[in-house]
């Protein structure tokens, strides 16, 4: 076991308790964001972005396959997580671990419940041939609040995704690689993650506070209407209901902090 | 005598399809130090590939069957990301990967000094973040900066590069299109300083003259890359100028 936040958690709380934080913020202070779009030649959309010490790359990449039965004329969307041992010295190599599937699942819901991209238009042929859009999620350095980076990382890399025209002549699929199409994306979502420590709330949570955390609180926010699209809490401590309107109330006021970036 | 050889073949030898002269490697970039969390790192990119390497430890082994009690060990994990080919790549290890991973540790350990630190184990991870032709040689390029980064005692930093052979000729450093079309390669590491190879593999069609002529050539890339990782590394301590 990590000893270390043992004994920091102590001063952590404190600092917390008496209005400040470790390093400095605000309780609703992000830390610095930056977003490098299309970094992978090879994926159809990739975006590799920074928060804080956090690093997430990116990829997209598109099949045609056959629709699920019920939705026969939607396109598939299919995020999947890998927590790269390379990212901190606990993660190790295996199946996906329980944290990398709830990762890709939150930042998945986030995605899909806004509608952000109009999944009716990647259907090429109703029942039978549909864009499956594989959303891979590398997690390279894990400094703190994996959710937030990541939403942003792949909303970033669909907004630069571009697929080839899809068309059916005589009952067969044809490609057309010339003619590239923007992904029809239509919203964008903000996701704000916030931990519980001690009798505070914060924004964005470090390292440092997430090896201390209570609770946490993740909640997704889209950009047309300031519509809540998707919530997690994890933690084993319970929170308010005012903790939780209030995460909702910062998570609105501050999500035009994280579209800036997506201009 | 063979220098000569070498010198007659290469007079003859047309421009490749990228451009390039049949000894001239592809732009390289080489940095230390990209993460936070790891104990060393490094990126490299040659040409389209895009490499990134990290290194944990000597720390407690916690994999029991691998501790040893009077030396260290290493265990290295090559992983493709599923974005980083053209077609994309399922998730986690597969036979090709597992190969290269034991490839890459056996051409790494012999510049290590982990006679100092027994019973631990150091973590390497090559990770390619994308691919195009030339991934182990780079990412064993890229792990050997990443160690030194670590500050690992090592003997000699080790070193990657390949030759093969495209349309008849014997070239440096086989782009992915040159792989695919090619007749022959031939991937090695170095340790620069003595000239020993702990890296070697081949598949193709080549005469013995060729391979000498392939093997000196990729030597040859394996050198002028090694200034390049030095110079990554003293950039990343501030000791240049």
């Amino acid at each position: 076991m990590n000893v270390v936040p043992e004994i920091s958690k102590r001063s952590i709380v404190k600092l917390i308790n008496n209005g400040k934080r470790a390093d400095g913020r605000d309780f609703d202070q992000r830390r610095e964001i930056v977003v490098e779009p299309n970094i992978i030649t090879k994926a159809e959309g990739s975006a590799k972005v920074t928060l804080g010490d956090t690093q997430v790359i990116v990829g997209v990449k598109p099949s045609i396959g056959e629709p699920f039965a019920d939705t026969p004329d939607v396109g598939v969307l299919m995020t999947n997580c890998e927590m790269l041992p390379m990212a901190a010295p606990e993660f190790e190599p295996g199946p996906p671990s329980p944290e990398s599937i709830e990762l890709a699942r939150v930042v998945d819901r986030g995605i899909r419940e806004s509608e952000l991209v109009d999944l009716e238009k990647l259907c090429i042929e109703e029942g039978k041939k549909v864009w499956m859009l594989f959303i891979d999620l590398h997690v390279i350095d894990y400094d703190g609040n994996l959710f937030d980076c990541a939403n942003i990382a792949v909303m970033a890399a669909l907004l630069n995704t571009k697929l080839p025209t899809a068309s059916i002549v005589d009952d067969e699929l044809v490609l057309d690689e010339e003619n590239l199409m923007d992904l029809p994306v239509r919203d964008k979502v903000a996701l704000s993650t916030f931990v519980k420590i001690g009798n505070g709330m914060v924004l964005d949570p470090s390292l440092e506070e997430e090896e201390v955390l209570d609770a946490r609180l993740s909640v997704g926010v889209t950009q047309n209407n300031s519509y809540i699209s998707s919530m997690q809490k994890g933690g084993e401590v319970p929170l308010t209901r005012d903790e939780i309107l209030d995460a909702v109330h910062t998570a609105i006021a501050t999500k035009d902090e994280i579209f800036e970036y997506l201009e | 005598m063979i220098e000569e050889v070498f010198f007659i073949s290469s007079e003859n030898k047309q421009l490749r399809a990228d451009g390039r002269a049949y000894d001239e490697l592809r732009p390289i970039k080489i940095k230390a130090g990209v993460l936070k969390r790891a104990d060393g790192s490094a990126y490299v990119e040659v040409g389209g590939n895009k490499i990134l390497a990290s290194v944990y430890g000597p720390r407690e082994t916690y994999i029991r069957r691998l501790l040893k009690p009077n030396t260290g060990v290493i265990k290295v994990r090559y992983n493709m990301a599923p974005f980083s080919v053209d077609d994309r790549k399922r998730p986690g290890p597969d036979r090709r990967s597992n190969e290269i991973s034991k490839i890459a540790a056996d051409a790494l350990r012999p510049a290590l000094m982990l006679e100092s630190f027994p019973r631990s184990m150091v973590d390497i991870s090559i990770e390619i973040i994308e691919a195009e032709g030339g991934t182990r040689c780079a990412g064993i390029t890229a792990a050997a900066v990443a160690l030194a980064d670590a500050g690992i005692p090592m003997r000699d930093i080790p070193v990657g590069c390949a030759a093969g052979k495209m349309n008849g000729d014997i070239v440096l450093d086989l782009s992915e299109k040159e792989d695919k079309e090619g007749q022959a390669d031939v991937p090695i590491v170095i340790l620069p300083r003595t000239g020993e190879i702990t890296l070697l593999q081949a598949d193709g069609k080549l005469t013995e003259e060729e391979f000498e002529e392939a093997l000196d050539l990729a030597m040859e890339g394996c050198m002028r890359i090694s200034k390049i990782q030095e110079e990554a590394l003293k950039e990343r301590y501030n000791v240049n100028g």
